[in-house]
């Protein structure tokens, strides 16, 4: 096992009548992208609040780093970069002032603030616009600026609130680029969404959050295969020679637990990756294999089919 | 529980980052301007009614700050009306400003605690109307000297040097009071409303009150009002609601600080005045302890109305 860098053990945080996080465990493992996932009003952004040491801690415990962030909110802050939903700047300065401002609040030395802040403007392609007030920026590109804070503050943990809502498709795609280029220089990231596909695009593993509690954890296969009892799709394309009962063999492959047909195409749901023994299968049938591939199945599947089966009668809290 | 790390860590940041921008600030711009006019008229007023007595009158540069030539009040009244507008245009939205732009979340999670903020906040406030009131400080003398003709002596300079620390706690009163009213309202308009009512309320209507209300609480005596003369219960009682107001506080500390003469700031009695030369100057130290309960009463006010906002603040959820 990995070093784990977030650990919350029975994490609660109760208002004067709710309980908007109740008793949550999660581990987060250095360098990799975890997802808070689950509707607006689930416990997402008060759980990465807490972690920050932004709003207090009703009962249980929360461990960023080795730090307490009730006690060391300073040690946590230094070395975690927050990316707020819908991150402000101040309008009338511009990146690099916003910049310097943080780098100020995080005590660096003038010299190093100005190479840090370039390498970090660079880094999300803002260099061009660096004198430019952050009042002319896009969305998009205050979202990257964000970035670049965290960039700029060289935080090991990096968490992003919502970072793709309200982008055009284009922006998502450069900006989940980013982060997966933060994770590759050891930056472990905590992303929440309610963009199922993005999350499921990017992140390693994930928890769906439902009205304050981690209903499901781990990574997207093995959600599936709780949820949907099946974590992968396989697709075979095969030619079957006359005769041969090819669906029935390729459900006779351990591991697949329906087979589907559509023409020549057959879709396997199946717990594992089966494509070596699907094959097998349809050569020793002596089909014509033309194509196989693999598919997880989609988050947004999965999530579908959890908050149907599990659709309580008052059903799914949705305050904003 | 403690919490580590200093509380004033990037507080230094704070306040060089809001003083740069309310140096910048188009507002406090307009705002200086309109106290210099304002200003400028009155001790020119002034200086045109005193050149003729220059020679006579021991304190004349004094004078310059307290002579009153109707319709246009003295420079030191004009300050006690003009001042907390300043404070307010400074700090009614200092708070609420960073809510609205959502910079506050990213800012609270960098190394600093909120206490950090909200002080640097408040002292950037009180250097920017510190400087104010040193430019206007100088412009009095300065153009004391040029149309006087006549050196201020060491007791008057100190004497306004007291009157502009006066001075600046009255300020600092009602910029307490401002970034108190923009951490309880969110909105910026509501906030101000409420900070220029009460500036109305303590410059125009309080004065007028309190004496209503001290004839009822303390109804006059039927055997003072027979000799003309008014009661003593009466006269106290309207002195001590008066003095709730800071307005009152600032008017009176500056009329024993800038007029050496002054003995007492409440009611006299015949017998209290035998064997004093009425009208010569006391020396500073008497002075100031005349008006000392007035400054602590300022100073104190200050202290209340920060702790208040400071209280409310840390109690505050930082998501927008």
């Amino acid at each position: 096992m990995t070093e784990t860098v977030i650990t919350a053990r029975g994490l609660t945080k109760r208002y004067r009548r709710a309980t908007v996080v109740d008793g949550i465990d999660f581990d987060v493992a250095k360098g990799e992208i975890f997802g808070l996932l689950g509707p607006n009003g689930a416990g997402k952004t008060t759980t990465i609040l807490m972690m920050l040491g932004l709003t207090d801690v009703t009962d249980g415990e929360v461990r960023v780093l080795g730090y307490d962030p009730v006690r060391q909110p300073l040690a946590v802050k230094r070395r975690v970069g927050y990316l707020p939903d819908s991150v402000g700047f101040y309008d009338y300065l511009t990146a690099t002032e916003n910049l310097a401002y943080t780098a100020r609040l995080m005590g660096f030395a003038p010299a190093e603030r100005t190479h840090r802040i370039t390498d970090a403007l660079s880094r999300v392609q803002l260099r061009d616009v660096a004198n430019q007030a952050v009042r002319t920026f896009s969305r998009g590109m205050r979202q990257r600026l964000g970035l670049a804070e965290i960039v700029m503050k060289g935080a090991e943990i990096a968490i992003l609130d919502e970072p793709t809502s309200g982008l055009d498709p284009q922006a998502t795609v450069d900006f989940l680029a980013l982060i997966e280029q933060l994770k590759h220089e050891g930056v472990t990231v905590l992303l929440s969404s309610h963009l199922l596909d993005q999350v499921q695009r990017v992140c390693d593993r994930v928890a769906l959050f439902q009205t304050g509690r981690i209903v499901l954890q781990g990574t997207v296969p093995e959600l599936a295969k709780e949820v949907l009892g099946a974590g992968f799709v396989v697709e075979v394309d095969a030619v079957a020679p006359p005769g041969a009962d090819l669906e029935a063999r390729l459900l006779a492959v351990p591991g697949v637990s329906a087979v589907q047909r559509a023409g020549d195409r057959y879709r396997l749901t199946a717990v594992r990756d089966v494509r070596p023994d699907a094959a097998r299968a349809v050569v020793a049938a002596d089909g014509a294999l033309t194509q196989l591939s693999v598919d997880t199945p989609s988050l947004e599947a999965i999530y579908t089919r959890f908050f149907q089966r599990n659709a309580r009668p008052e059903g799914v809290r949705d305050a904003a | 529980m403690r919490r580590e790390g200093s509380v004033f860590q990037g507080l230094g940041a704070v306040v060089l980052k809001e003083l740069s921008d309310q140096m910048s600030s188009i507002r406090i711009f307009v705002l200086e301007l309109l106290v210099a006019a304002i200003a400028f008229v009155a001790l020119y007023r002034a200086i045109g009614r005193l050149a003729d007595t220059t020679a006579e009158d021991p304190f004349v540069f004094l004078r310059l700050f307290t002579v009153d030539t109707p319709p246009v009040p003295s420079f030191a009244g004009l300050l006690g009306f003009l001042i907390p507008l300043v404070a307010i245009g400074l700090g009614f939205d200092s708070v609420s400003s960073e809510h609205n732009r959502r910079t506050l979340s990213r800012v609270l999670s960098q190394p600093i605690y909120r206490d950090a903020l909200l002080m640097g906040k408040f002292l950037a406030g009180m250097a920017t109307l510190g400087i104010m009131l040193l430019g206007l400080w100088l412009l009095v003398i300065g153009f004391g000297l040029y149309l006087l003709g006549v050196p201020p002596s060491g007791d008057e300079v100190l004497r306004s040097l007291v009157f502009l620390i006066i001075a600046l706690f009255y300020c600092g009163v009602w910029l307490a009071l401002a970034m108190l009213l923009s951490i309880v309202f969110r909105s910026a308009a509501t906030s101000a409303l409420v900070a220029l009512g009460l500036w109305l309320f303590f410059v125009l209507i309080w004065p007028i009150l309190s004496s209503a209300l001290a004839q009822v609480i303390a109804p006059q005596d039927i055997r003072y009002v027979l000799l003309g003369l008014p009661t003593p219960a009466t006269v106290e009682m309207q002195q001590a609601l008066a003095r709730l107001s800071p307005n009152q506080l600032f008017a009176e500390s500056v009329l024993a600080i800038l007029s050496p003469s002054t003995r007492s700031l409440g009611p006299i009695f015949l017998e209290q005045l035998q064997g004093a030369v009425v009208g010569t100057a006391l020396p500073l130290r008497q002075s100031l302890l005349i008006a000392w309960p007035q400054i602590v009463g300022l100073i104190a006010s200050t202290i209340v109305l920060f702790v208040a906002g400071y209280v409310v603040f840390q109690r505050q959820e930082v998501r927008a």
